[in-house]
């Protein structure tokens, strides 16, 4: 995973995270022409095999790595009403260690790195969760619009989609925060990352849609006098919702990453709320003498994301299976 | 040709014409250039009557089904002639016209039951969409006549899999769950486009026999696409044999069998092994590939693969002609069990040649890829 300060004793300048970080729109883009090119290899076996003779499961990893995002997730939900140390007080242990009374150490003001974690993932998730669901909905349209009617809308809408590809990630998220002058809130941040994520998606869903399109399902439905509209919504859409669902899954990771960048750069939600990003780049003056303040937030931050893409890994195997027996 | 043509086919059938296709074609704009699947073809169909349609891969039976439905959509599709349908043209209709006739008035079974079914959509609800938005039945009803549908294709415990997903199914009842949803609204022409193709041989004769049934029940008129002209032997009433996306023999069944013309339904006829053959007959296979449909050849489509091939059909096209029985059209200069077929034959046997194409040869029919 690209955490970009996991190279202790070393500021690291703009450019080299750019570089890191640019990766994230190809990484994002490999993985949907992946998905779709295995969709593709299944669509053309016309398999006869019996499914149900190899029952498949989640297996141990998934639910592993659930189970770590579950934790989390719901600790940052709880975070009001946890029995947790002031996020934003500070107190007279400045940069202690990790120990019984401040679990995760405490910063360079003595706060609580611990509880800063707990806050700081309410921001993290929640701006992952709403900008991919922001590009889920506007890529899935673009997506299964330009997929279905093909022709002079697909390459507008694939144009589009190009440009958006062709900035790299951050630069971009960080123009759209630029734009929005200094408003730097959740609502902000989410819409800069979302847009960064609607180029994938909608290539992920024209490709699948393009797969469902020429089955004969849909040439059947619209013999049975199936309007348009009917056949996007009730035939192709729910054949399309699985391989977007799982990898949504591994989007939000990456947009977890995405958020810890911006974070990383001073562009993310106004201080003292904390972020993930946030409080890596806090830390990372002191990562010879005071080394906990970076890494761990890092860790958590390492171990949510490394989660995400087990268990949406995991989900997009058992669904490919599931659909093509 | 075709007018006299298609005045002679109604004259025949003037019980009450259902379906009545004039001089029907359909080309496909493609980047290589314009591909004629289906050229000039006309028929009637009546109320309760079997059209078989026969002829080998990329014969054009398949578009032709499909275009009849007006099923082809795109910029590319060029469809000409006329479609009447219950005295009503309907080639010049919208997709939205088109939807309140698909379905209701006709419908069609798809080849492979595997692909032509929604794999995340349960079977009660492929089946009851189309009564909704036709019959604009509730719920309940709906889920009862599907019930009875299913039962009446010969599903067991019929009300259990109305909640199962085509997965749950083996091909035969897939097949069957088509067909009920086919039938859902009551059409009054059912298209059946190879409907036993992808199934297992043991299954293919009692999808057939569904079909008849549910034909005779309903009194639906059926146009029956196959390659295997042994499936529309006993099945259909009239033959369409379509080669290169043109009519070559079009007969009443029995006249068919008992006089036919045209040497490419002789040729596959003599593809299909029969029982009285004694065993390890070698089947004579039809050599060659169909023809380049971008550029067809200069005479008879069939000619470079034809048997009883003589200068003159490389070079000139034969029309549709009226044999001596009624509704009995062919397209050769050299028809089946006439002298001059035999003759024909019998120069081509003697000068070796009787199998592939003599020397001039069109260049397009060998160059396809």
């Amino acid at each position: 995973m690209p955490v970009p300060s996991s190279d202790p004793g070393v500021v690291p300048s703009k450019s080299s995270i750019f570089a890191g970080s640019g990766d994230l729109a190809t990484e994002i883009g490999r993985m949907s022409d992946g998905t779709a090119h295995e969709l593709n290899n299944l669509g053309a076996l016309d398999s006869d095999e019996d499914g149900r003779s190899a029952k498949k499961r989640l297996g141990p990893v998934f639910w592993v790595a659930a189970g770590w995002f579950i934790l989390v997730a719901l600790a940052a939900l709880l975070a009001p009403i946890l029995p947790l140390k002031s996020y934003t007080a500070p107190s007279a242990f400045i940069r202690k260690p990790p120990s019984a009374q401040f679990w995760f150490g405490t910063d360079t003001i003595g706060r609580d790195i611990f509880s800063r974690v707990v806050w700081g993932g309410r921001v993290s998730l929640a701006v992952a969760f709403a900008s991919i669901s922001f590009g889920v909905v506007v890529g899935g349209t673009i997506g299964i619009v330009s997929g279905y009617f093909r022709g002079r809308i697909e390459t507008l809408l694939m144009g589009f989609c190009d440009v958006l590809l062709s900035f790299p990630a951050l630069l971009l998220a960080l123009s759209i925060v630029a734009f929005r002058g200094d408003q730097r809130d959740l609502l902000t941040i989410s819409l800069a990352i979302g847009v960064v994520s609607i180029a994938p998606v909608a290539r992920l869903v024209r490709a699948n849609t393009l797969v469902y399109s020429q089955r004969e399902f849909v040439t059947a439905a619209r013999s049975l006098g199936a309007r348009r509209g009917r056949i996007i919504v009730k035939e192709i859409l729910p054949n399309v919702v699985f391989p977007v669902l799982s990898f949504s899954i591994i989007a939000i990771g990456l947009a977890i990453v995405a958020e810890g960048g911006l974070a990383f750069l001073g562009q993310s939600v106004q201080p003292p709320t904390p972020t993930w990003g946030g409080m890596i780049s806090d830390g990372r003056n002191y990562l010879s003498n005071a080394p906990w303040i970076s890494l761990m937030p890092c860790l958590i931050l390492f171990l949510t994301v490394l989660a995400l893409n087990l268990a949406g890994d995991r989900i997009r195997e058992y669904f490919d299976i599931k659909d093509n027996d | 040709m075709t007018a006299t043509e298609s005045d002679t086919t109604t004259s025949v059938g003037q019980r009450a014409t259902l379906l009545d296709v004039t001089d029907l074609s359909t080309s496909f704009r493609t980047e290589r250039g314009v591909v004629h699947a289906v050229d000039g073809v006309t028929f009637t169909l009546d109320r309760g009557r079997t059209l078989g349609v026969v002829g080998e891969s990329g014969s054009g039976k398949t578009v032709l089904s499909r275009s009849i439905m007006g099923l082809l959509s795109g910029k590319n599709v060029v469809r000409a002639g006329s479609v009447k349908y219950e005295g009503t043209e309907i080639i010049g209709y919208s997709a939205k016209q088109m939807s309140n006739v698909w379905g209701a008035e006709m419908s069609m079974v798809f080849q492979d039951p595997m692909t032509s079914l929604n794999p995340v959509m349960k079977i009660g609800k492929q089946i009851t969409e189309s009564l909704r938005r036709h019959l604009g039945v509730d719920k309940d009803e709906a889920d009862q006549t599907a019930i009875a549908l299913l039962k009446s294709v010969g599903i067991p415990a019929p009300e259990q899999r109305l909640g199962e997903y085509p997965h749950q199914l083996s091909g035969g009842m897939r097949q069957r769950v088509t067909i009920a949803i086919a039938l859902a609204c009551g059409p009054k022409i059912l298209f059946a486009d190879e409907p036993t193709t992808a199934l297992d041989v043991t299954v293919q004769a009692q999808i057939l026999d569904l079909l008849d049934d549910q034909q005779r029940e309903r009194h639906m008129a059926m146009i029956l696409v196959t390659h295997d002209l042994g499936v529309v032997r006993t099945r259909a009433d009239e033959i369409i044999v379509m080669y290169g996306g043109k009519v070559v023999e079009q007969a009443p069944t029995s006249t068919l069998f008992a006089s036919m013309k045209m040497p490419y339904t002789e040729a596959l006829l003599r593809s299909i092994p029969r029982l009285d053959m004694p065993s390890h007959t070698r089947l004579d296979a039809i050599p060659g590939r169909p023809p380049n449909l971008i550029a067809p050849p200069a005479g008879c489509n069939f000619a470079s693969r034809c048997r009883y091939v003589q200068p003159r059909c490389l070079e000139e096209r034969p029309p549709l002609v009226a044999a001596a029985d009624p509704g009995h059209f062919y397209r050769c200069f050299y028809p089946v069990g006439t002298p001059e077929g035999e003759a024909a034959l019998q120069a081509n046997l003697a000068a070796g040649t009787a199998v592939a194409a003599p020397a001039p040869r069109s260049s397009t029919t060998t160059e396809e890829s």
